[in-house]
């Protein structure tokens, strides 16, 4: 089919542009890792109370969760306002692709990063801060659902979030502060249950705290089930949140993305 | 050269909040033409044509390009068509090559990619980021994805603005050759001579209206003459259609040899500021 041929060219397109510029590879590609690296080496061999469990092993879990964030929103949420500004998108609406073939190649472009952004993280927190790998299906099975849900869910505010910045220069300091307070508050850099009561309240309305704590259930053994605050790592639950958030998210894109800045229509 | 027009808009008109930028403008573009439109700036040059290329809605009047109401774009019309805004700084981590080629497969009867850009001369900056092109290199790549898709029609939104003298006449040359094979093309310019050189017609806008259509050598006071000399220590200007009546008339004024006296044709330019002043004298009084 025609728009899904050009969807995936866009894909390459989309890609080589993400890594080529400097700005969108460092802060979107490589700041998990290198927050990874300074973290681990800080805080990695502390243990959590007596689990056993490292913080590294913690911190980890959280980082791939926010790397969804950063390889979508934030991606996305940036890029976007910037393209709408030097005429990336007026060129294009000036060609026969079909809208959808644009947006296959954003959601095309995110997943690819991610892959290859969690790739990088789990080999650097094996090799220099002794990760744990999960073994069981279940574990791999929860990761790769996590993933994708999170990846669609955070694609979809990125779009929609891209309306807030009225200029491509600038935008970043409307997105990033969106991502650490939610990193803050949702238990990638401290551990959740230690957080004020209403913090927890306020990180569990979105879709980041839920990411965490899957991955959680991903990275961490069983027993640290104990650990987080209702007992359990509620994957079910974070089914459901993520869905919600993909709805609200496609309503949210659908009715603000706009193709041009604001008034010039 | 009497085939169906392309472009037709009749009457169409456009406001933004309070201002009007196209107060009922007229104009038609047949099948192999070129036509300039000349204006100021703000005087609805780029709210017309992108109104035509489907970017922006018409608030009355009637519109047609290829058949097609642009205030309905389709995916099947803006396959026909090549667009070329004004100055675009985007896609600036792609080379040349890359962009032009992934641009060819949008289109369903692409030109090839390396004949494009060859016929814009970056063959040599195929490898190039677009973001290091100078200033008139990234214009030719702005034609060359105004042209990738073999348009039937072809717009150009001051195609040549910072170019040098040189590069302005290897353009003109381009789009004389993409003429000659038939496209249809609306260009808007500041530059009277790119107008001469390249437009079959011209049509001056003032203040969204349209008040001189025509060839460029008949549009205005171009059948005049321009008759200049020096008089009071200042340099005088007379545009007239019998110079050498006037001329006389001068000459017994002066009672012999008229200072630094000149006779010359109307240039379209000359024209085009005699139109641009005149619709300041009846309109002017409503907007200074």
């Amino acid at each position: 089919m025609n728009t899904l041929r050009m969807g995936l060219g866009r894909v390459g397109i989309e890609l080589k542009q993400f890594f080529r510029d400097k700005e969108s590879a460092v802060f979107n590609f490589l700041l998990p890792m290198i927050l990874l690296v300074i973290f681990g080496s800080v805080f990695g061999g502390q243990e959590l109370g007596d689990s056993g469990i490292t913080f590294s092993q913690y911190f980890v879990a959280g980082m791939i969760a926010s790397g969804i964030l950063y390889t979508s929103f934030q991606n996305l949420a940036i890029s976007i306002p910037m393209e709408r500004e030097d005429g990336t998108l007026k060129r294009l609406q000036g060609t026969p692709m079909p809208r959808a073939a644009f947006f296959i190649g954003k959601i095309g472009m995110v997943f690819v990063a991610y892959v290859a952004q969690v790739t990088i993280l789990i080999a650097v927190g094996v090799l220099f801060f002794g990760i744990d790998l999960p073994t069981t299906s279940f574990a791999i099975f929860t990761f790769i659902w996590v993933s994708v849900l999170g990846l669609i869910a955070w694609t979809l505010l990125g779009i929609a979030y891209s309306v807030v910045p009225k200029q491509g220069r600038g935008a970043a300091a409307l997105v990033s502060p969106v991502v650490l307070v939610l990193q803050f508050t949702s238990g990638v850099f401290f551990v959740f249950s230690d957080l004020p009561q209403w913090m927890q309240n306020f990180a569990s309305l979105f879709p980041l705290k839920w990411l965490t704590q899957a991955m959680r259930s991903v990275f961490l053994p069983d027993t640290a089930a104990a650990m987080e605050v209702n007992g359990s790592f509620e994957l079910g639950l974070t089914a459901l949140v993520l869905v919600i958030w993909i709805i609200l998210g496609a309503i949210l894109a659908t009715v603000f993305f706009r193709w041009t800045p604001r008034g010039k229509s | 050269m009497s085939s169906a027009p392309v472009i037709t808009a009749t009457d169409v008109t456009k406001r933004y909040g309070d201002f009007t930028a196209l107060a009922g403008v007229s104009i038609h573009v047949d099948t192999g033409e070129c036509l300039a439109i000349l204006g100021p700036n703000g005087a609805g040059k780029t709210t017309l044509t992108e109104i035509l290329e489907g970017y922006r809605q018409r608030d009355g009047g009637q519109a047609s390009v290829l058949g097609v109401d642009p205030n309905k774009p389709t995916g099947a019309w803006k396959a026909k068509l090549g667009i070329v805004l004004q100055n675009a700084t985007d896609m600036a981590d792609l080379t040349v090559s890359e962009t032009i080629k992934h641009f060819a497969r949008y289109y369903p009867n692409p030109a090839d990619p390396d004949q494009v850009m060859a016929a814009v001369g970056l063959t040599e900056k195929a490898n190039s980021r677009n973001g290091k092109l100078s200033g008139g290199q990234r214009r030719r790549l702005d034609v060359a994805l105004g042209i990738i898709g073999n348009p039937e029609v072809l717009f150009l939104d001051e195609p040549t603005t910072g170019f040098d003298p040189e590069a302005r006449r290897e353009f003109w040359v381009l789009i004389d050759r993409l003429k000659s094979n038939g496209t249809t093309i609306l260009l808007t310019t500041h530059y009277l001579d790119e107008a001469q050189y390249l437009a079959d017609r011209v049509a001056v806008i003032a203040r969204g209206r349209i008040v001189a259509q025509g060839a460029p050598d008949s549009i205005g006071n171009r059948g005049d003459a321009i008759v200049t000399w020096t008089e009071a220590g200042r340099e005088q200007a007379q545009s007239t259609t019998t110079p050498t009546a006037f001329v006389e008339e001068l000459s017994a004024r002066f009672a012999g040899e008229i200072p630094h006296l000149a006779i010359r044709r109307a240039s379209l330019e000359d024209a085009y500021l005699e139109l641009i002043a005149q619709d300041r004298q009846t309109n002017g009084g409503d907007a200074a």
